[in-house]
C-alpha cells in the first residue's frame, strides 16, 4: 500500500524493517536512542532530528548510544561489520566524518581488497549533508565528492522519500561499506511511499523529467532546484530532462551519456564546493565519451570556493538557486 | 445546472494518481453527430494516453480545450448537447461552469481502493457502479486492477464492476502458496466468497483469462458468463515475455519487454516503465513471479489448459483479441467452440487499453446478452 509519507518517516521505515527481517542489523550513533545522560529513554527524540523515533522501544538492545567519539564508535561498527553483523552508523553531520577517516578509508574500504575477497564490511553511516539550515560552517557541507573518490565505498544521496527508503535498504543489504547522506532540508519533503519494503539497486539514475533540449544532471536537494529550473524553462520553449543520479558511486554512466548525446546540451548541479566535485567529474567524463554530441560547452552549476556562510542572506545565495540553473541552460543554448 | 440536454466532456481521470492531462488533439470536429461511446478527444497523461468517450449521444457543439494544453482533471473540455439548444444557452454553459474541486473528486464512488481479507491474505480491489450485473475484471501475469483504467468506470456505468489484484500482484499480498492456476482460481472464489458474491460474470486478460476458465470448470455456479481478453489456456504457444519480464531488473531492459504489450509501442512511457519496476522491486515480487512463471508457463509453454475442460459446459463466452497480440497468437481464439469471438485491427495484447471503447461496448453487450 502507498501513502504519502516524510523522507524522515521513509529512513525510519527502512531501518525498522530491515531490523525487523534482519537479526543482525543494529544501529548505533550520537542520541539516536535520546541523548547520553537523557533521562527517559523511552519517549526520547530519537536522534537530532528525530529520524530513529520509536526504533528503541521497538528493538530493546540494539540501538547502542554512543560517547561523542566518532572514531571509536565508527572504528567500532567496522569491526562489527568485519565480523558479520550490519550495523547502521549515524555519524550526525558527515562534517564531523574527518576525526574517524581512517576507519573509513583505510579500514573499511579496504578490507575486502586487503584480504584478498575474504572479509566483508557490510556497514552503513547515515549521515545529515547539505546547506539551508543555518547550521554554519561545520554543520552544513555537501562532502559527496571525497567519500567518491575513494575506491571501496559506495557513496547514496536520495532526493525523495521514495528513493531514500528502498535505497537505504539496499545500503543496508549490501556487502560493501556505503556512505548515505541525507539533506536536511528534504527530510520533511513527501512522497507516495510503499508500505511495503524495496531495495532500489545501486547504479540507477532516475529520469525525473524528460526532455529533449537540454540535460541537467544532478543529485540530493539540487534535483528540486532543477526540477523548478526545469519547469520555469518548459515556459520558454526549452524542454530540459533532468537526471538524478541517486547514487554518486557507483554512478550510472549510461543514463548519463544517453541523456547527453539525446539533447547535446549539459549542465551539472551540485551543491558541493566546485573544485573536484561531482559536477566537474560528471563534465569531464561526458567531454571525453561523447564530445561530438556536445553542442555546447558543458556547464557547471555549484557552490562558490567558500566555507557555508553563517549569515543567512549570504547562505541562500551560496547555495545554487534555480535562477542559476535557468541561466547556465541558456547559457549552454545559446551556441 | 440541471439542464439535461447540456453534457459537459471533462478531462477524465485514469486511476487515483491523475491530477492533469493534455488534450493532445480531437478526433471529431465541431457539429458532429456522437453516439455512446464514441471517441470524441485524445488525451494524454505521464502515464498513458487514451481517447474520451462520450457518455451520452447528441453533437458535439462545442470544443473548449485547446490542443497541446493540459488541464486539472475534471475541467470542461468540450459540450454535448442536442442541435434544438440554442448557442447562447451553450455559451452561458461553457461561462458558467464550475469544475468541480479536485479534492471532492477523490471522494466521488470510489476512487480510493478497498482491500479484502481473504484466506489467501489481503487483496486491494476497486468496485465502481450499482448495476444488477456483477462483472468481475481479473488482470493478467505482473499486471494489476489499474490496468483497467480505461475500463472500469465505462463498465459501471451499467453493472456492479469489481477490479482486484491477485495475490502476488499489485498492492495485494505477495505470499502464495503452491504458485499455480488453481492457488489463483481459489483466491478469486475466495474474494468472492468474503464479499458475499454468489456469481458473476467475470473478465479476464491473459493469465486472468485462463484463471476465469478454470473457474468456470471447477466452480460453475459461480459463473454467469466469461469475456476472454487474448487469454492464456486455450494452446500451447506463448512468446518470450513472461521470462523477459521476470528478468528484467531495469529501465533499460525492462521498456523493449512491455513494448511488447502493445501494437502502438509510443504507449509505453517512462512512467509506465517506472510504475512496473517499482512493483517488481517489492520484497517477495520476484519469487512469486518467478515461481509462477515456471508453474503457468515454464519452457515458454502453456503448461495449463483450462480451455479444454470447458468442453461440453461452456457458459456464455466472448473471446476479445488484439490482432498484432505478440504474447498468445489471437489464432488460439479458434480453441474454444462455441465462443463468440471478436479479432480487433491495430491492437496487441494489451487491446482493452489500446481500443478501449471497442472492448468496453463489446464487453458491455455480452453481458446484457448473457
Amino acid at each position: 500500500m502507498a501513502r504519502k509519507i516524510t523522507m524522515r518517516q521513509a529512513i525510519n521505515e527502512a531501518l525498522d524493517q530491515e531490523m525487523a527481517r534482519d537479526p543482525s542489523v543494529f544501529i548505533m550513533g550520537e542520541d539516536i536512542v535520546g541523548g547520553a545522560g537523557g533521562q527517559g529513554e523511552e519517549d526520547a527524540w530519537g536522534g537530532v532530528l528525530g529520524v530513529t523515533k520509536g526504533l528503541n522501544a521497538k528493538y530493546k538492545g540494539r540501538l547502542l548510544d554512543t560517547p561523542l567519539s566518532e572514531s571509536a564508535y565508527i572504528g567500532a561498527a567496522v569491526g562489527a561489520a568485519a565480523c558479520g553483523m550490519r550495523p547502521v552508523a549515524e555519524l550526525m553531520f558527515l562534517d564531523f566524518m574527518g576525526v574517524c577517516f581512517d576507519q573509513i578509508f583505510n579500514q573499511a574500504a579496504k578490507f575486502k581488497y586487503m584480504f584478498g575477497g575474504k572479509a566483508q564490511t557490510p556497514v552503513v553511516i547515515r549521515a545529515m549533508v547539505g546547506a539551508g539550515f543555518r547550521a554554519a560552517a561545520q554543520h552544513s557541507q555537501m562532502l559527496t565528492p571525497l567519500f567518491v573518490h575513494i575506491p571501496g565505498l559506495k557513496v547514496v544521496c536520495p532526493s525523495n522519500a521514495y528513493d531514500a527508503k528502498g535505497l537505504l535498504i539496499q545500503s543496508i543489504r549490501d556487502n560493501d561499506p556505503v556512505i548515505f547522506c541525507e539533506h536536511k532540508n528534504l527530510y520533511a519533503t513527501e512522497a507516495d511511499v510503499p508500505a511495503e519494503s524495496y531495495a532500489i539497486p545501486f547504479g540507477e539514475a532516475s529520469i525525473v523529467r524528460e526532455g529533449n533540449h537540454a540535460t541537467i544532471i544532478t543529485y540530493g536537494m539540487m534535483v528540486n532546484r532543477s526540477m523548478d529550473a526545469a519547469a520555469a524553462l518548459a515556459k520558454t520553449g526549452v524542454e530540459c530532462e533532468v537526471v538524478d543520479l541517486r547514487t554518486l558511486s557507483p554512478i550510472d554512466w549510461d543514463t548519463v551519456m544517453d541523456s547527453a548525446s539525446k539533447t547535446g546540451h549539459v549542465v551539472c548541479v551540485d551543491e558541493a564546493n566546485p573544485r573536484c566535485s561531482i559536477a566537474s567529474d560528471v563534465s569531464a567524463m561526458i567531454t571525453q565519451e561523447c564530445f561530438k554530441a556536445l553542442k555546447g560547452p558543458i556547464q557547471m552549476v555549484t557552490a562558490p570556493h567558500t566555507p557555508v556562510p553563517f549569515s543567512p542572506v549570504l547562505e541562500d545565495l551560496y547555495i545554487p538557486s534555480a535562477a542559476a540553473i535557468v541561466k547556465a541552460v541558456n547559457k549552454s543554448m545559446a551556441h | 445546472m440541471t439542464d439535461t440536454r447540456i453534457v459537459p466532456i471533462v478531462m477524465p481521470k485514469w486511476g487515483l494518481s491523475m491530477k492533469e492531462g493534455k488534450v493532445t488533439g480531437w478526433l471529431l470536429e465541431d457539429g458532429s453527430k456522437i453516439n455512446a461511446g464514441d471517441a470524441i478527444l485524445e488525451v494524454e497523461t505521464d502515464k498513458i494516453a487514451g481517447s474520451v468517450e462520450a457518455s451520452d449521444a447528441g453533437v458535439l457543439r462545442r470544443r473548449v480545450g485547446q490542443p497541446d494544453t493540459v488541464y486539472p482533471v475534471k475541467t470542461l473540455l468540450g459540450v454535448i448537447a442536442d442541435p434544438s439548444v440554442p448557442d447562447s444557452e451553450i455559451d452561458t454553459f461553457v461561462a458558467s461552469y464550475v469544475a468541480p474541486a479536485a479534492d471532492e473528486g477523490d471522494e466521488d464512488q470510489g476512487a480510493q481502493y478497498e482491500y479484502a481479507e481473504t484466506a489467501a491474505g489481503s487483496l486491494r480491489y476497486a468496485k465502481r457502479g450499482s448495476g444488477e450485473d456483477t462483472l468481475i475484471l481479473v488482470h493478467g501475469f505482473g499486471g494489476d486492477l489499474d490496468n483497467w483504467l480505461f475500463n472500469i468506470d465505462a463498465l459501471g456505468e451499467k453493472a456492479t464492476v469489481y477490479a482486484l489484484d491477485l495475490p502476488g500482484h499489485g498492492q495485494s499480498t505477495k505470499k502464495l502458496d503452491n504458485p499455480g492456476l488453481k492457488a489463483l482460481t481459489e483466491s478469486l472464489a475466495g474474494f468472492m466468497a468474503k464479499l458475499g458474491i454468489a456469481n458473476a460474470h467475470i473478465a479476464g486478460h491473459s493469465m486472468g483469462g485462463a484463471i476465469a476458465m478454470r473457474m468456470a470448470a471447477e466452480h460453475p455456479e459461480k459463473v454467469k458468463s466469461l469475456t476472454l481478453i487474448c487469454p492464456a489456456g486455450l494452446g500451447p504457444e506463448i512468446g518470450g515475455y513472461v521470462d523477459e519480464y521476470v528478468a528484467a531488473t531495469g529501465r533499460k531492459d525492462l521498456k523493449p519487454v512491455l513494448e511488447q504489450l502493445f501494437a502502438d509501442k509510443s504507449l509505453v512511457s517512462r512512467q509506465l516503465v517506472d510504475d512496473v519496476l517499482k512493483y517488481k522491486r517489492l520484497d517477495g515480487v520476484d519469487s512469486v513471479l518467478r515461481s509462477l512463471s515456471i508453474a503457468l508457463f515454464g519452457g515458454r509453454k502453456q503448461q495449463d489448459a483450462p480451455g479444454a475442460r470447458l468442453a461440453g459446459k461452456l457458459p456464455s463466452t466472448l473471446i476479445i483479441w488484439g490482432k498484432e497480440d505478440q504474447i498468445i497468437p489471437a489464432a488460439h481464439a479458434a480453441n474454444l467452440p462455441g465462443a463468440k469471438v471478436h479479432v480487433i485491427e491495430g491492437a496487441g495484447h494489451m487491446v482493452f487499453m489500446e481500443k478501449a471503447s471497442d472492448v468496453n461496448n463489446l464487453i458491455k453487450a455480452h453481458i446484457a446478452g448473457s
